[in-house]
């Protein structure tokens, strides 16, 4: 089985617990106005054999094996929902941690089938409202809430990320309808606040795709600490912890 | 034997004879607990480093040197004794008679030390001068002997920094011993050895040994006067902490004072005087307060420590280094750990005198270290990148349990083996040398035995290969030469006659010799295999540049196409030296580190197939080049595994940098992140790892207002330097390097 693959990163400590080795796969549905990583969204690219994926990943073992794992990020990975269930089974198997990192946007039987061999959900809960959604994505939050409800189902453990972006998504209204949709979640282990930045802009610039948010102000650091220690928050991010 | 000084120790080996490792495996105490138990500075201390950072102000401010006495020849008893503070000091003595105040010494070669004192605006005396008139210096020596060949391979830079004018150093004298036995019982067992030596029959080996066993004794006793100097009597064992490291630290001293070697490394002293200490504590007449105050005190005069170089040799080693490499950790064969409160006493010291280059703190690395140390190294090193990592697991099983780092990775038995050192070759140049006929790229001229150069227009990796076959064994051939003839020159100039005496009178040589260059090499010989490669020819015929078409796999990546290049390169040369005999049957050893030389080798290289431009810095050590790293910081460690030790048993020098965000999000997380990749580089065979945590927005704001970073330190090489003190050239150098983020 052969899976399209945009890159590779050996180190990673942000997308799941410990040292993640990263794997960025190709194609997304989505076109989110904050897309970071433009050079995914097609479905074209290098095709990676699954067994020399493996292989390759089984390089870090040494690295990944304690607290670590492997993370599966995108694009949006559900798009290959069949190549990475039967990776995330054969690292299972190897007793390597597997985590998804997703929008929540695929065919959601796909995701049953990849949630079998999951230790761990990083999901995206980009807006609090379908009129968001639609606006800023092209999605419906309905297929999202539905994924995430799936994972409470099978008990998975869940973290969910939003990103503030500047005059978008930074009001109190919308922060709180936020945290109030996330903290419904029995699974949810963490609650993460992204910053908006900008640095996806050289890379738009080389596909000649205009970036919508170029005007736009990044968010300061302190702003997601300020977020994360605030008291209208009841769920920390792990900023705090 | 037995003396008063020994109540309470345990063992009985350590008595019957010279045997430091008995008596630390029979006393330590191994902690595995966290660093709760450290004490902050004292007053005294602080006001102690006050007066040091002061001085240091000022010899920066004087342009690094603050002061020169050029009418005396440095030796253990030719100055009056020195202080920084005679009421606040502890633990006492300098190299000469004022702090700072730096020696000259020209039994490594005259001519350097009166270039070394007009390059700070001094001249040496007449009186220096005269009596060197006379004498046969260590680079007089050499270059009598030194052949036209060897002249030309080190002018056009294929063999570079040879210890040829300078000391070698990396020897590292076990000064434990003063501490443990007294001057009397050593000068007692050189002289039975030189009594037994002397019955036998007298080739020229024996002789030259008895000879050097003549000079030992009589520098044991120079070493008892220079102590008196100060007011001590060091013929008997130390008694109490206090004067272990007083004793401990008078043969330092009495080394640093006789010779100017590069580097002149401590050992492994940390966990040996933590048995004094926990004695001392027992007996009730030291607390932890005291305690860390006599590392403290002992630190400041490591601090001190300063020889006179010339504004070359600073470009070979910037940053004024003198590698007083202090091995911390490890374990015992016995599966026990060698950690201490005291390793944690000696690390805390980046604390309570703040952070520094010197010494040299080494971490040796095991899985089985205590967890609680693990982490609290990660913490050091990520708030001071003060800190190297050498695998004890790799190491432990060729040097035993009581072997110490001298310089940057080169492990010895502490007391049991010395080594030649050998600075390095320039593997990169050897390509472009090989495909010019023998001709040096940049100048033209026939360097080695001439050949036809390469003929095609595209570089073939069959035939390139084949090219340097003849050129490596050239390569060796002179290098070995070059080495033996400086170690037979420095062995009669400028023996190191207080170190040797610190060592058992038989003991294994290496001779260590090194390769800079090794990713430039593997990456162009990468490009020849798997990428297009033309060449360009000046109007003389010589390959001047090259034009590469298409991308080739690059070390750095995890990627065996060209990682087994690097590997196979690097085994190719140490087995075309091993065909050559040393001298003193010396083994060889070979080590992938450049320390600064990164930056002087790249200049005197042409442009590489690998598209470096001609005259642009190596990467240092075993690094991959910078930038070329496609996949993340691991994939970069695992390439730099796969050259093993067994091949490379002098070392494989590795700097790494990585930005603090890209560890984690909190502190913790930050610690623990670190502790993993440790873990897994090592268990993956690895050797040697320098860990700098930094933002390259710090250094850019460093070079722009150096009065707000005054002690910023960093990892270069085998070793860590003041920010500041480095050229400009060689701090661009750094800003280029790979700095892993996150993604």
């Amino acid at each position: 089985m052969k899976g399209v693959i945009n890159s590779f990163q050996s180190l990673g400590t942000l997308d799941g617990p410990g040292l993640r080795y990263v794997i960025f796969m190709q194609g997304c549905p989505l076109r989110c106005i904050n897309c970071h990583n433009p050079e995914t969204w097609s479905l074209d690219g290098d095709k990676y054999d699954l067994d020399d994926i493996y292989a390759r990943i089984m390089r870090y073992q040494n690295y990944i094996c304690n607290n670590g794992g492997v993370t599966i990020s995108g694009g949006e990975p559900l798009l290959q929902w069949e190549f990475i269930a039967e990776l995330f089974s054969k690292l299972q198997k190897s007793g390597i941690h597997t985590a998804l990192d997703t929008s929540g946007i695929g065919d959601l039987n796909g995701a049953k089938e990849v949630l079998k061999y999951t230790n761990l959900v990083i999901c995206d809960l980009k807006f609090s409202s379908q009129e968001e959604y639609s606006k800023n994505c092209k999605a419906d939050i309905g297929r999202v809430l539905n994924f995430i409800e799936l994972t409470e189902k099978e008990k998975i453990p869940l973290w969910i990320r939003h990103l503030i972006i500047p005059g978008i998504t930074d009001t109190a209204s919308s922060i709180n309808a936020i945290v109030k949709i996330a903290k419904g979640y029995k699974n949810l282990e963490k609650f993460e606040f992204l910053p908006f930045k900008k640095t996806c802009i050289p890379k738009y610039k080389e596909l000649g795709f205009p970036f919508p948010l170029e005007q736009n102000d990044e968010c300061p650091n302190t702003l997601i600490e300020k977020l994360a220690k605030s008291q209208m928050i009841p769920l920390l991010t792990h900023f705090n912890d | 034997m037995n003396y008063d000084a020994w109540e309470n120790f345990n063992g009985v080996n350590w008595k019957k004879e010279i045997n430091v490792r008995d008596f630390i495996q029979t006393n330590h105490t191994p902690y595995s607990g966290n660093e709760e138990f450290l004490e902050d500075a004292t007053e005294r201390t602080k006001k102690l480093v006050g007066k040091l950072d002061e001085l240091l102000d000022q010899e920066q401010k004087s342009g690094g040197v603050l002061d020169i006495d050029t009418d005396t020849v440095s030796s253990l008893t030719n100055y009056t004794s020195g202080y920084l503070d005679k009421n606040l000091e502890i633990i006492v003595g300098i190299q000469t008679d004022k702090p700072l105040k730096r020696g000259v010494n020209p039994f490594g070669g005259l001519n350097m030390t009166q270039k070394a004192c007009e390059a700070y605006g001094y001249k040496l005396s007449d009186k220096v001068k005269n009596e060197f008139q006379y004498r046969t210096t260590h680079n007089d020596g050499v270059f009598r002997v030194y052949s036209d060949e060897i002249k030309a391979a080190r002018n056009c830079g294929i063999i570079t920094g040879l210890p040829d004018a300078y000391g070698r150093g990396r020897i590292i004298g076990d000064y434990r011993r003063v501490a443990l036995y007294g001057i009397d019982v050593l000068i007692k067992n050189k002289t039975n050895d030189k009594t037994m030596l002397g019955n036998q029959e007298m080739n020229v080996e024996n002789i030259r040994q008895l000879e050097e066993l003549y000079q030992q004794i009589a520098f044991l006793g120079k070493l008892k006067k220079m102590a008196k100097i100060y007011g001590y009597d060091i013929s008997n064992p130390a008694q109490n902490a206090k004067e272990a490291i007083q004793w401990l630290y008078f043969a330092y001293l009495g080394a640093i004072k006789e010779q100017n070697g590069a580097a002149m490394s401590l050992g492994r002293v940390s966990t040996f005087l933590d048995i004094y200490i926990e004695r001392d504590i027992k007996k009730g007449i030291l607390n932890e307060k005291s305690a860390q105050e006599l590392f403290d005190d002992f630190v400041i005069k490591l601090r001190m420590a300063r020889h006179l170089r010339t504004q070359e040799y600073n470009e070979l080693f910037a940053g004024d280094p003198l590698w007083i490499t202090e091995a911390i950790g490890g374990m015992s064969e016995n599966g026990n750990t060698l950690i201490t409160k005291s390793s944690f006493r000696m690390l805390h010291t980046l604390y309570t005198l703040g952070t520094s280059a010197e010494p040299n703190l080494t971490i040796l690395w095991a899985d089985s270290l205590p967890e609680k140390f693990k982490r609290y190294v990660a913490k050091v090193s990520y708030d001071t990148a003060a800190l190297q990592y050498e695998n004890d697991d790799i190491m432990r099983p060729e040097f035993g349990d009581d072997y110490a780092i001298a310089c940057c990775v080169s492990a010895m038995r502490v007391g049991k083996d010395m080594q030649f050192f050998g600075a390095r070759a320039n593997l990169a140049k050897l390509l472009l040398l090989s495909l010019n006929g023998g001709r040096d790229e940049m100048s033209g001229t026939q360097v080695a035995p001439k050949k036809a150069p390469y003929a095609g227009e595209y570089l073939e990796y069959e035939k390139v290969l084949e090219c340097m076959l003849f050129y490596r064994e050239w390569l060796a051939k002179t290098y070995v030469n070059a080495m033996n003839i400086i170690h037979y020159m420095h062995d009669k100039y400028a023996y190191e006659k207080t170190q040797m005496a610190l060592h058992d009178t038989v003991v294994h040589r290496f001779m260590a010799f090194g390769v800079a260059g090794m990713s430039v090499l593997s990456d162009s010989l990468s490009a020849i295999k798997y990428a297009k490669v033309k060449v360009l020819r000046d109007g003389n015929g010589l390959i001047y540049d090259f034009e590469t078409i298409g991308e080739y796999p690059a070390f750095g990546n995890d990627d065996d196409n060209v990682d087994s290049i690097a590997k196979e390169q690097v085994t190719l040369f140490i087995n075309e030296l091993k065909k050559h005999r040393t001298y003193r049957d010396a083994e060889h050893t070979l080590s992938i580190l450049t320390i600064t030389s990164n930056v002087v080798y790249g200049k005197k290289t042409g442009a590489t197939p690998d598209g470096r431009k001609a005259g642009a810095p190596f990467a240092p050590g075993a690094n991959p080049m910078h930038n070329r790293e496609k996949n993340g910081a691991l994939a970069s460690l695992n390439s730099v595994a796969k050259l093993t030790y067994d091949i490379c048993k002098d070392g494989i020098s590795n700097t790494f940098t990585i930005v603090p965000d890209a560890l984690g999000h909190t502190l913790e997380e930050r610690y623990k992140n670190l502790v993993t990749i440790l873990n897994g580089y090592f268990n993956s065979k690895a050797h040697h790892i320098n860990i700098n945590v930094l933002n390259k927005e710090t250094l850019i704001e460093a070079i722009a207002h150096p009065e707000k970073y005054p002690n910023l330190t960093i990892r270069v090489s085998g070793y860590a330097v003041n920010f500041h003190k480095l050229s400009k050239t060689q701090q661009a150098e750094i800003m280029s390097r790979t700095f892993h983020e996150s993604i």
